[in-house]
């Protein structure tokens, strides 16, 4: 069989490949290659060696920028796996109307970063509006309005998997330590925190990602905004190279280091919490 | 893994009732964001900045202005188009032509397709703003600033987690199956179309909820291939709405909000059953 399918390569396999040479692997390989280069488009490339790399490390943007994702990240991290992890416990107590708050919760997820961004802009800046204040006065309050934001959207998503995560444990496993005289929080600390373990390490996983690599959000809701203090790594990336003339060889060794950085956690955090889950 | 759920009924907490009036409240306040954007899209334009949160009467009340005057300035029905053909095509490309391709690779073992795999695995797991700007200046060089090119791309940057998703699924599907096709005649094309896609299609849906809420939504990759002089997506067209212009029109911006928002609405609640199901599963998976 594998001989007859083998002839097909062209139909099956080309169309796709062609396009992922096209739209990854060739601007992969080409953007590994032009953060060495100076350039203004990518074909007057002049081979510099670490220079951009160098100038990176000098740029206090990138290094604001960095420290200020890392805050954001850990935050946003923290606060959403928690609160989407206690709705999921609480929607699968068979609480009358579960389903429609299931649907509420999960909705603001379908809306994009910029149409998010703007919604939030106008709420928040109208609550500071109180204390004759907006949201671009301080980094802070950039800084919290899109974590705040960041729950909105995503709480909803990481609940579903929790919630099919809690449904999965076998209704035995409960009864046995109810038997065995656990209370509520036994169970929740002995029992299910460890066999939900898969779900954890997908949700840490999604928000870790999803707001290291935040951008649109960022974009609409404060811009970067007051001069660059809310500016997040994405953003950062952005606006060196469309923002700055002659920087562009700079923006691509940072998109080099923001790559680097994006793997090595994905990596890392796979490795630490797929060693804590149990074998069902 | 058992599949054995709690029951529901066995499981009803004896705080059931007050837990629902709590959980109603912060439903309530949780879509509290979406419905101020509608009052404030009735409003007059100087006034949402100022009074944001008063219900629009008297001389604050504008009847549609703000709608049709974001739509105007916006072309934001052609954008609308715009995103929903985008959408569609690429979605319907990206599943048909990763799905092929996940099924080859998982039949046929050689170097060349545990290559495409790996490389497949390796694209997951790479930002955007990594090939933003080589991706971008490829594009206008091969003139895909078009909608069509855009759905080119779109097969070729999201093919890397569809493909790992199909490749998942096709390992589970028992070969005697399609061995059992190839004897009766059918050619690998016949045997795919026929057989392995009907098998596959949980695995389609879950693709194409994934695939449709990030292409939908997207906002940077279009902006930078597009053409954007000539076309809009709704995303770029509510950023533009702020670009634009100097000073942002409030009263243009919430009739936009809203207007976008009331397609992802309508869509939600048809397919609520699927996406939830989508999202679960890709979870699993990914």
């Amino acid at each position: 069989m594998e001989k007859a399918i083998k002839r097909y390569f062209p139909i099956f396999v080309l169309p796709t490949f062609v396009a992922f040479i096209f739209g990854f692997i060739a601007p992969f390989v080409m953007g590994i290659y032009l953060s060495f280069c100076k350039f203004t488009t990518v074909t007057d490339a002049k081979f510099i060696g670490f220079d951009n790399y160098l100038k990176v490390f000098t740029d206090e943007t990138f290094l604001h920028a960095l420290w200020y994702t890392a805050a954001f990240t850990v935050v946003s991290v923290v606060l959403i796996n928690v609160l989407a992890f206690a709705v999921a416990w609480f929607l699968t107590k068979g609480i009358r109307g579960t389903n429609i708050f299931r649907t509420v919760f999960f909705m603001p997820n379908l809306i994009g970063g910029i149409i998010l961004g703007y919604i939030w802009q106008l709420l928040l800046n109208g609550i500071l509006l109180q204390f004759d204040r907006t949201l671009t006065y301080s980094s802070v309050y950039g800084f919290w309005g899109l974590v705040i934001l960041m729950c909105w959207q995503q709480v909803g998503y990481m609940m579903i998997i929790y919630i099919a995560g809690i449904q999965n444990i076998p209704g035995e496993l409960i009864e046995a330590a109810k038997i065995d005289g656990a209370n509520s929080r036994q169970i929740l600390r002995r029992v299910t925190l460890p066999m939900i373990m898969p779900s954890i390490t997908i949700c840490t996983f999604l928000t870790l990602t999803n707001s290291f690599k935040l951008f649109d959000q960022n974009l609409a809701l404060t811009n970067g905004e007051p001069s660059n203090m809310s500016e997040m790594l994405a953003l950062n990336i952005f606006n060196t190279f469309y923002g700055r003339t002659g920087w562009e060889g700079v923006g691509q060794a940072k998109a080099v280091i923001f790559f680097i950085l994006v793997a090595l956690i994905a990596l890392t955090q796979n490795w630490l919490t797929r060693r804590k889950e149990v074998q069902q | 893994m058992k599949k054995e759920k709690y029951s529901e009924s066995s499981r009803k907490s004896k705080h059931g009732g007050i837990l629902t009036v709590i959980f109603t409240l912060l439903s309530i306040a949780y879509m509290f964001p979406i419905f101020l954007v509608v009052i404030n899209s009735f409003k007059k334009k100087a006034y949402i900045s100022r009074r944001p949160f008063e219900i629009p009467t008297g001389k604050m009340f504008v009847e549609l202005e703000n709608y049709i005057k974001g739509i105007e300035r916006t072309g934001f029905f052609e954008a609308f188009g715009v995103s929903l053909f985008v959408t569609v095509f690429s979605v319907l490309v990206i599943v048909i032509c990763t799905s092929m391709c996940a099924w080859y690779i998982t039949r046929v073992k050689n170097s060349v397709t545990k290559g495409i795999y790996y490389l497949c695995l390796f694209s997951m797991i790479v930002p955007f703003q990594m090939v933003m700007f080589t991706l971008s200046k490829l594009a206008n060089m091969m003139h895909l600033g078009n909608p069509v090119g855009l759905i080119f791309v779109y097969l070729g940057f999201g093919a890397g987690l569809a493909v790992f998703m199909f490749c998942g699924f096709c390992k589970s599907i028992p070969l005697e199956i399609e061995e059992a096709a190839m004897m009766d005649g059918c050619n690998p094309l016949q045997t795919f179309f026929r057989i392995v896609l009907p098998i596959m299609k949980p695995t389609c849906i879950t693709v194409a909820i994934l695939q449709t809420m990030w292409i939908w939504n997207d906002y940077l990759l279009p902006y930078l291939v597009l053409d954007i002089k000539k076309y809009k997506t709704i995303p770029i067209a509510v950023q533009y709405l702020k670009g634009g212009y100097g000073s942002v029109d409030m009263g243009a911006m919430m009739g936009v909000l809203v207007l976008s928002i009331i397609p992802i609405i309508v869509f939600y609640l048809f397919c609520q059953k699927y996406i939830i199901e989508g999202v679960v599963a890709g979870a699993v998976k990914g």
